[in-house]
């Protein structure tokens, strides 16, 4: 019983946020900005979600005749299920997962990840449109390279604690939260996260200033609502994936569990947004350069070094 | 050699002194001389002779720049100098020098209606290809030997040439318009996109290209622009602009208007202009009429020229960083621009269009208090522009994404016809208002700023500096402003003064033909130039003596500018292109006319 609830918790949780966080990045930009934002439906606008909800269930499902049908169907369908997978390893708490016990839970998400990526490869590709296939293109380059970044960042995390549970990871962070020892593989996670889910600055498989909207050109309505929630819950993911890995996780004095995690991963959703409100986008070579020249022999030296420290520490 | 040339107060070449290229060529090349109220040098060529001038004129390394070609519908002309060569369609071309002093040399073909051909100019200068193909596409004048004579302001399937006497003005002036099921197919055919008629391939030796049609909706073109893309892989192979979504008649309608009442059409030429764009047009017209302005009137004029250059260029500022993907100045440089539109509302009582120049002055007087209001924003810019520097121009990514990118040389600027901010970021340091100053521009103290490389980002840095020296001039404006009548007392000055219309019979009778026919002015033809926000635009008026003009050519920076974008866009990424398209600095609608 306390399975289930804990599963049906986890979902709409993460639908909740996800959903919730679309209304807080217009109001946060809306603040950077110097504009209001959304501000008329419900009190503090907060209804603007419940309208949005409506508009998207309710437009016409139109799938466009020149697109490979059953392929676009499933791509928003795939990608938004790779992401609501992954956060079944999250640990909210100590006791509070869906299988946060999971022994490889850290690869379970890298494969997730990794899966996701076709969501959006197959949703260009199968848009049958020009721009939808640029975006996708871009996409498959950039997802798969920085996720090769992402992977060898946690290198030294994974060294450090010996294990790929989460929980372990948690637990072993009781004295020192793991971003000051691995303040260098944290940052690269950081970015490669940000690439993961194509927010900007590395927005490029939208890029709407010259894709007009990417691979999701040719959706609309529910289709076009999963890849937009596919997104925030991309950016809650990778917000409690560095809380978990890098900033202690649950772990917090006075306050109980879960309103730390929830504090440190809201204040990483909104630095995601800060990030989009101050950036502008690299191009396309800038960013695969920046990533195999700069992040890979950084995530290198990060794994080398760490494990040389720990190789000295074992000797010691 | 540019001594052979007296120079009058103005600047300009006073009438009757031969142009120094032109006396060095033989005698048979020219066939007359032409006085104009403007006092540009004007010569007559046959038609054949024509290339070989144009030739030696650029040769003799002066005159560099093709600056305007276009086409006259002679067949209606009522008071035409007798003793000109017989002409129904005239082809001007005008080309100006960009070394040393200012000058200008007006070439004229005759050719007749039968056959309206001549040979082409783009063999001597890459930019008349599409001026050839506009003077083509509305006036049905032919160039032999041009790469592409396509329509380039109508759409293809268009019957006619708009801007021939001829052509009808207004929908009552035809019968009314159906589309049967056949032409909605031939329209339909009309826009597929076949490359080979665009001069694309569609494979190379070793790959297929990619064509990417962007526009004309697209969220980065600025209006509506279409521009075809050869691609391989995400890089440019080719590129061509499709224009004239946005074209209007706008020189058809200066014909169907007074030379009073078309102001407010010019002020949408240029939108985001506004009063930047009377300037050129009553300047002509004045000069025809021979009315000279108050000191106070041209005073308030640069000033409102200035703050709109400000509007204008903060706009472009905004636009391209939001192009390159970062979202938040633009909210914060649209508000600075607010700021500027609320006092230019306070003094025209309109914010984007206010047509506020009038034949002789401006509307009305500055309103009381208006000091305060400049004042106030003169305090409120400089700090706010220089936040953006941190943010935008000193940020690492907008550097990586703007330099380097879309360079252009000053010889291939001015073999483009590229004038403006574009032209002084390659290093020239050339501003008409220092040249050829007008309206009192010689009397105020401001810097031509410039920059080195040609990229991207040296013309966004030439627009910001040069909003800098707006404000100075601004400045020295609002300290030096003159007191005085705001209007020319002139008989053709518009419109006359209304008050004294109850005193006295003669402003009665003048107002009331004035109002009813607009003025008459005296016939001859004008050419009047400033330095506008994206270049140097110019009005060339030729008057037969009426109430209308008879033709009104608007010779716009944009449409210039845009023409160069292949060069830069080949070799270059989608998101360069997009760089390139937000850093040219155009509107559509002054692109189209």
């Amino acid at each position: 019983m306390w399975y289930v609830l804990v599963i049906l918790v986890t979902v709409f949780g993460v639908l909740g946020v996800a959903a919730l966080s679309t209304m807080l990045e217009r109001r946060l930009l809306g603040f950077f900005q110097d504009r209001p934002g959304p501000n008329r439906v419900g009190p503090f606008g907060l209804l603007q979600v419940v309208a949005d909800a409506i508009k998207m269930l309710f437009k016409h499902d139109w799938i466009p005749p020149f697109a490979d049908k059953t392929i676009f169907v499933l791509a928003p369908i795939i990608g938004f299920l790779c992401v609501l997978l992954s956060f079944a390893v999250i640990p909210v708490t100590a006791n509070w997962s869906v299988a946060g016990d999971l022994n490889v839970g850290l690869l379970f998400v890298f494969g997730m990840m990794g899966m996701a990526v076709y969501s959006v490869v197959l949703g260009g590709w199968s848009s049958n449109n020009k721009f939808a296939l640029l975006g996708g293109m871009r996409a498959a380059a950039q997802m798969i390279s920085y996720e090769v970044f992402m992977g060898l960042a946690l290198m030294g995390v994974i060294m450090t604690t010996g294990s790929f549970a989460l929980n372990d990871i948690v637990a072993a962070q009781s004295h020192c939260w793991f971003i000051i020892p691995q303040f260098l593989g944290a940052i690269i996670f950081l970015m490669a996260g940000i690439a993961e889910t194509h927010r900007l600055p590395f927005d490029l498989p939208e890029g709407e200033n010259e894709l007009g909207a990417g691979f999701h050109t040719e959706y609309s309505g529910m289709k076009f609502g999963m890849f937009f929630l596919a997104e925030y819950a991309g950016v809650a993911l990778i917000s409690c994936l560095i809380t978990t890995l890098y900033l202690g996780g649950w772990q917090g004095p006075l306050l109980p569990p879960v309103v730390w995690f929830v504090l440190k991963a809201g204040f990483l959703i909104c630095f995601f947004i800060l990030l989009r409100a101050a950036l502008p986008r690299p191009r396309y070579d800038q960013l695969m350069a920046f990533g195999w020249k700069v992040l890979l022999p950084l995530s290198l030296l990060n794994t080398v070094v760490t494990g040389a420290i720990l190789l000295l520490r074992a000797s010691a | 050699m540019s001594e052979v040339l007296d120079r009058a107060e103005s600047g300009r070449a006073v009438t009757g002194t031969m142009g120094a290229e032109v006396a060095a060529l033989p005698p048979h090349m020219i066939l007359m001389a032409e006085e104009t109220r403007d006092g540009v040098p004007t010569y007559w060529v046959s038609r054949g002779q024509i290339i070989a001038v144009l030739k030696a004129v650029k040769a003799a390394g002066r005159l560099r720049m093709l600056f305007d070609l276009t086409a006259v519908d002679e067949r209606q002309r009522q008071t035409r100098t007798p003793g000109l060569p017989d002409s129904d369609f005239t082809v001007v071309y005008q080309i100006t020098s960009f070394d040393g002093p200012l000058d200008d040399l007006r070439l004229k073909v005759a050719v007749s209606a039968d056959d309206p051909t001549l040979p082409t100019a783009t063999v001597v200068w890459p930019n008349a290809n599409w001026l050839e193909r506009e003077a083509w596409d509305l006036m049905g004048v032919v160039f032999e030997g041009h790469p592409s004579l396509r329509r380039i302001m109508t759409p293809p399937t268009w019957v006619g040439h708009p801007l021939r006497k001829d052509h009808y003005a207004r929908a009552t002036e035809r019968p009314p318009y159906t589309l049967s099921e056949d032409d909605v197919f031939r329209e339909q055919e009309a826009l597929q996109f076949k490359p080979e008629e665009w001069g694309m391939q569609r494979h190379s030796e070793n790959s297929d290209f990619m064509f990417l049609n962007v526009g004309p909706n697209h969220p980065s073109v600025h209006g509506v622009f279409r521009v075809m893309l050869q691609l391989e892989g995400e890089n440019i192979v080719d590129a061509v602009p499709d224009i004239g979504y946005h074209h209007r008649g706008a020189e058809k309608m200066a014909e169907r208007q007074t030379w009073h009442s078309y102001i407010p059409y010019t002020d949408r030429v240029d939108y985001v202009g506004g009063v930047m764009n009377n300037f050129p047009y009553v300047m002509g017209v004045e000069k025809l009429a021979g009315i000279t302005i108050p000191p106070r009137a041209q005073m308030i004029r640069i000033m409102l020229s200035e703050f709109f250059r400000l509007s204008s260029h903060l706009v472009f500022y905004g636009t391209m960083v939001q192009d390159l993907g970062q979202l938040s100045p633009v909210f914060y440089i649209f508000t600075d621009r607010e700021r500027v539109f609320e006092i230019i509302e306070k003094i025209c009582g309109f914010r984007m269009h206010p047509a506020f120049f009038r034949i002789g002055g401006v509307a009305m007087d500055l309103p009381k208090g208006w000091e305060g209001e400049v004042k106030a924003f003169l305090d409120y810019l400089p700090p706010r522009l220089a936040e953006y520097d941190k943010m935008v121009m000193q940020n690492p990514l907008f550097k990586a994404r703007t330099k380097g990118v879309g360079i252009y040389s000053t010889e291939e600027a001015i073999d483009w016809g590229i004038t403006g901010p574009g032209l002084r970021a390659t290093g020239l340091e050339w501003d008409y208002r220092k040249k050829a100053p007008y309206s009192g521009y010689e009397h105020i103290p401001f810097e031509v700023p410039t920059a080195a490389n040609g990229d991207c980002y040296d013309r966004a840095a030439v627009h910001i500096e040069e909003m800098r020296q707006s404000l100075k001039i601004i400045r020295f404006c609002l300290e030096n402003m003159p007191e005085g009548p705001y209007k020319a007392e002139h008989p053709l000055a518009m419109p006359p003064p209304k008050p004294r219309t109850m005193h006295d019979i003669e402003t009665l009778i003048h107002h009331f033909v004035g109002i009813g026919w607009g003025p008459m002015i005296p016939t001859g033809e004008v050419r009047s130039c400033i330095e506008a926000t994206k270049g140097l635009n110019s009005y060339y008026l030729t008057s037969d003596g009426g109430g209308m003009s008879y033709r009104t050519r608007i010779r716009t920076p944009s449409f210039i500018h845009l023409q160069q974008l292949p060069l830069l866009a080949r070799g270059a990424s989608i998101a360069d292109l997009i760089a390139i398209i937000g850093s040219i600095d155009f509107v559509m609608a002054d692109v189209d006319r």
